[in-house]
């Protein structure tokens, strides 16, 4: 859904990005907001970085506007160092979170704006607004002024006047963090189709993880300044290159534990919380001995009255909670250690079968290609 | 019940004597505080009083051309305070631009008188007390008010409309003049109100920095009712109400207007 065409050209090492930052940090005084950022981003991506706030995406894109000035390192874009150039001489435009439409001007005006300074002709100016509102469908409220829209077109209207521009970069912060959840969902996917047609380079700052997983082509998971993780929605969920990665990004179940067998297709640990000893199906080069976390996302993992099938790890405890939410039920499994694990079940209708309920004695199963060690 | 008795006794103490004073400017008595009937007699001999003619249209004069100059220079330090955060001296220039708004008015006009006499002894301008040393004088006090008024406005204001009109490519001049300027417009209206109605009822600096030939209305009036208080000046007085009355109305509407239409 995020990436309709299959092109991805960070995997192609003579791919020349769009965007890059090499060793960027920026510091308030003592604080360090950005901390030594190489990034690239390719043409055409549309690029999310997420975080929690303060941990540094509104600045790192906000250097790339130029309305901040790295304290060290430079960033490029489309081969330009841009160190030194202004903001009204940069080739990307930039969506407010509050949109920042001018008050006093219509929709026109405010679409028309940019292009004015760029010194086109009025009709040229006329046609390129009315091209680019048809686009956000907000043709018939062009001479509105901001205050007589919904929160919903001013946000098309935002979208509108950057587009008009036409430029290498557009930069969105928090773009739908100001609409209700049914408007958001419905706008993010138009959002996707609006930057298929045009092509243009997306950048955008987003608090939610929902959000960057339906919109991006890639994210780069931020924290405290740093770059934890860049990788296509599917590599930051399913292989989280570090704990917090795997905490900030859906739930995951975390076993602490040190390993016992390094082979070449599978690693054993044994983890202090679990009976048994835990085997994940993939080769990772960690010594024996070295200390680990087990990751498994509670969607991989299976509740069931039955022992599991051999082959399969597995984990007996008895059901402390259960948070049904219709589609899906969260069960809450408390284990003989005390530790306690979440199951994510889809709600298929067994009618035959007795439901489980609260104190059941179960047991947990999963593949041992759906976990995870993590060293980091 | 009790409330509205104590509102309008506030209403009273305010404005009874105005009421009193406006009453008795359409007195056809000369004696000013009896009732000798209806008459609009002493706004029509106002009109043959060249002497308060002159100092009413010095008055405006003066207070047009301070006004203006008081918001221009107001607003220059407002943007200065609010916009650049970090120079050296800003604390210190904070503290003199609205200093004036806690200076005693006679120390102000005699610093000014002095200053005047001082620069007129080096390099012989400004020549005298004339229509120069007024306006240069009440812009001076009345450019505080302005930064004041102009300040606040300009904090309320969105930062992210300035920096996206910068990202769409204008410079920093045609950032302020598209965006900024008519974004702080009301404020703008109000600063130069406010000089305007400061100027024309000064008393205190005026009468340090007028001379012979420039002698503007208050003081007219100052030294007529020195001689005693003739119905004549009742009507003037009345005049100089209405007009800033109707200033301050303008102000009122002008930035309710535009209080309504801001986005939400």
């Amino acid at each position: 859904m995020a990436s309709p065409t299959p092109h991805q050209p960070w995997t192609d090492p003579q791919a020349v990005p769009l965007i890059r930052f090499e060793g960027v940090s920026k510091r308030f005084g003592d604080f360090v907001a950005v901390e030594k950022v190489d990034l690239s981003i390719f043409r055409g991506e549309f690029f999310s970085l997420l975080g929690a706030s303060g941990c540094g995406k509104t600045t790192l894109l906000r250097m790339l506007a130029g309305f901040e000035t790295p304290s060290n390192g430079k960033i490029f874009i489309d081969g330009v160092e841009m160190t030194g150039i202004p903001p009204y001489e940069r080739p990307v435009n930039m969506m407010f979170q509050s949109y920042a439409l001018f008050p006093h001007m219509t929709v026109a005006q405010n679409v028309g704006f940019g292009l004015k300074q760029d010194g086109l002709p009025k009709a040229r100016i006329a046609d390129k607004v009315k091209a680019v509102l048809d686009l956000v469908q907000m043709g018939k409220f062009a001479t509105r002024k901001p205050h007589q829209l919904s929160g919903g077109q001013r946000q098309r209207v935002a979208l509108a006047r950057c587009l008009a521009k036409e430029p290498k970069v557009l930069l969105l912060d928090e773009p739908l963090a100001a609409l209700d959840k049914k408007l958001r969902e419905q706008t993010q996917l138009e959002l996707v189709n609006i930057q298929n047609r045009v092509g243009i380079t997306f950048v955008m700052v987003t608090h939610d993880q929902g959000e960057a997983m339906t919109m991006s082509s890639r994210i780069g998971v931020m924290n405290t300044g740093l770059i934890q993780q860049v990788g296509t929605p599917v590599d930051i969920y399913e292989y989280p290159g570090s704990r917090f990665v795997a905490d900030f990004i859906g739930a995951a179940n975390m076993f602490e534990g040190s390993v016992t067998v390094d082979s070449p297709d599978h690693v054993t640990t044994t983890c202090p919380e679990l009976e048994h000893d835990l085997t994940i199906a993939h080769g990772d080069s960690v010594p024996v001995g070295s200390p680990v976390t087990v990751m498994v996302r509670p969607e991989k993992m299976a509740v069931s009255r039955d022992k599991p099938a051999e082959g399969l790890n597995w984990a007996k405890g008895v059901i402390s909670d259960i948070a049904y939410l219709g589609d899906v039920s969260t069960y809450h499994v408390r284990l003989a250690s005390g530790r306690k694990v979440q199951v994510l079940q889809t709600n298929l209708r067994h009618t035959d079968e007795q439901p489980l309920t609260w104190d059941d004695p179960v047991y947990l199963g999963w593949h041992p290609a759906n976990a995870l060690v993590l060293t980091r | 019940m009790i409330l509205y008795s104590l509102l309008a006794l506030a209403y009273a103490f305010l404005y009874l004597p105005i009421v009193v004073m406006v009453i008795f400017s359409f007195n056809a008595s000369r004696l000013v505080t009896v009732w000798g009937g209806f008459s609009t007699k002493w706004y029509g001999e106002l009109l043959h009083d060249e002497k308060v003619l002159d100092a009413a249209w010095l008055s405006l004069k003066v207070a047009m051309t301070s006004a203006t100059m008081a918001t221009v220079l107001g607003t220059l330090a407002a943007v200065v305070l609010v916009r650049f955060h970090r120079f050296a001296g800003r604390t210190l220039f904070s503290g003199l631009v609205t200093a004036p708004l806690v200076m005693p008015e006679v120390i102000t006009g005699l610093a000014l008188l002095l200053l005047f006499v001082a620069m007129e002894h080096s390099f012989g301008w400004p020549a005298g007390r004339s229509m120069t040393t007024l306006v240069i004088a009440h812009a001076t006090f009345s450019l505080s008010f302005v930064t004041v008024v102009v300040r606040s406005r300009l904090a309320q204001m969105d930062l992210s409309l300035e920096e996206a009109a910068m990202d769409l490519g204008a410079r920093p001049l045609t950032v302020f003049m598209s965006v900024t300027l008519p974004l702080i417009a009301p404020a703008l209206l109000a600063g130069w109100l406010l000089a305007f109605t400061l100027s024309i009822d000064d008393v205190v600096i005026s009468a340090f920095v007028s001379g012979p030939g420039a002698t503007p209305l208050p003081i007219v009036i100052f030294s007529k009712v020195r001689l005693g208080v003739s119905p004549e000046i009742n009507a003037l007085a009345t005049i100089v109400v209405a007009l800033v009355g109707v200033a301050m109305a303008i102000a009122g509407r002008v930035a309710l207007n535009r209080e309504h239409a801001r986005p939400a």
